[in-house]
């Protein structure tokens, strides 16, 4: 076992890892913060996405030690200060961007990495960025609309399906 | 999974004699290796990530034009740099996922060759030379059969050296659930030739279409191509295609690239 520690959500925390704990293990494991989820294990569906040194990756398909010094931040770390929803946790919710909810942490962390880098994303850009994240209800309209909608942008002509 | 050791140096002299040892193996983003590692087809005892070594990132223009790209340089640095040409740019921001694209490096995916990677099409295409911690292999020795290339046991992908095509495009027929190249093809333009490299798509793995480059060298149109074909008996056939159905696309995609660089 050796020695991990980093930074997640603003928190520096540490364990002890093998070498074979996947980065996702480590944050439900060890330090019991379920929202990031494994939906595929593959690196498939991206319900473990989260943020590494400010990057979109998929927990799934990294090593705890390779985080080792890094700043991480997971869907819990998402909501504002004051605890409730951010702007895009409420579009979410506003526009119906989640059936089951079982994707809804990586899609939220897909979302927050686009608008970092592209504050007015058109339906094709958001629909792109989201390659890695599978619905498996299929909610895709909402989720992009819900992400339209976060960005700021006119979402009352986007009919609900 | 088995467990391994993990082991993360700094410098690329540390690495190599890292890898040295018994069942050592190069980890780079790990977008491969470890669902391979999952599925228990790669089991080394010993794991050397390649990711904290500084010198084998970043990208830079050389004094006679070419571009070189460090081994561990990601795909989203690539797509992101002004100093790319289009082909590589257009290769860089397809593969995969964002997700995999922020992980997954350029080193990692030709010592890996992939017959369906993107990548080694660029490489081959653009008659890139691939500096490793002992010496400079040309693309055109490198890719030796899939998942097969020159690398000798513990040798590692310390950057690659790209000569600058005129124009260049890359045309990738997606394999929609993977995201690889059901078949890809990247072409190349220089002053004195063309050069077209097809991946996805051959049992071989990534190859030049010499009969393409010929015509195209004579005429540089879409048309000229049209009565040539790749043998079919030299493709993949699995559940996403059949070998008539890899030959036929590795024709249509090599037209979009000319009239991509065109």
């Amino acid at each position: 076992m050796t020695e991990v520690t980093m930074t997640v959500n603003g928190k520096t925390v540490s364990g002890s890892v093998e070498g074979r704990t996947l980065l996702v293990e480590f944050i439900r494991n060890d330090l019991h913060l379920t929202g990031t989820h494994v939906g595929c294990d593959t690196s498939q569906c991206g319900a473990c996405a989260i943020h590494v040194n400010g990057k979109l990756v998929k927990a799934c398909t990294m090593f705890a030690l390779e985080a080792d010094g890094a700043e991480v931040s997971t869907i819990e770390g998402q909501a504002n200060d004051d605890g409730s929803l951010n702007v895009i946790q409420q579009a979410f919710k506003e526009h119906h961007g989640l059936q089951c909810g079982f994707c809804t942490p990586g899609m939220v962390m897909a979302a927050a990495d686009l608008l970092k880098t592209n504050s007015k994303p058109t339906e094709l850009e958001i629909r792109e960025h989201l390659e890695g994240n599978i619905c498996r209800c299929t909610g895709y309209h909402n989720i992009v609309k819900a992400i339209l909608a976060a960005s700021g942008q006119d979402v009352s002509n986007i009919a609900a399906e | 999974m088995y467990n391994f050791e993990f082991k993360q140096p700094t410098t690329i002299s540390d690495a190599v004699n890292l890898l040295k040892s018994d069942e050592a193996q190069a980890l780079g983003g790990g977008q491969t290796l470890i669902p391979t590692m999952k599925q228990r087809l790669a089991s080394p005892s010993t794991l050397v990530s390649l990711t904290a070594i500084s010198e084998m990132k970043g990208i830079c223009k050389n004094d006679d034009g070419s571009i070189s790209i460090g081994g561990g340089t990601t795909h989203a640095e690539v797509a992101s740099h002004a100093d790319i040409f289009a082909g590589l740019k257009t290769l860089a921001e397809n593969i995969g996922d964002a997700a995999v694209r922020n992980r997954g490096t350029i080193g990692g995916s030709l010592a890996n060759n992939d017959p369906a990677a993107c990548y080694p099409a660029v490489a081959l295409s653009t008659g890139a030379t691939i500096v490793t911690n002992s010496r400079e292999i040309s693309a055109d020795d490198f890719f030796q059969g899939m998942f097969d290339t020159a690398l000798e046991e513990g040798e590692i992908i310390i950057s690659v050296r790209f000569p600058v095509p005129t124009s260049s495009s890359y045309q990738k027929f997606v394999q929609p659930a993977s995201r690889f190249a059901m078949v890809g093809v990247f072409l190349s333009k220089f002053a004195d030739e063309t050069k077209v490299a097809v991946t996805g798509a051959s049992e071989g793995g990534v190859f030049r279409w010499s009969e393409a480059e010929a015509a195209l060298n004579e005429n540089f149109s879409a048309d000229s191509i049209n009565n040539l074909s790749v043998d079919q008996n030299d493709m993949i056939s699995d559940i996403h295609a059949s070998k008539e159905y890899r030959a036929h696309l590795v024709k249509i995609m090599t037209q979009r690239a000319i009239k991509g660089a065109s």
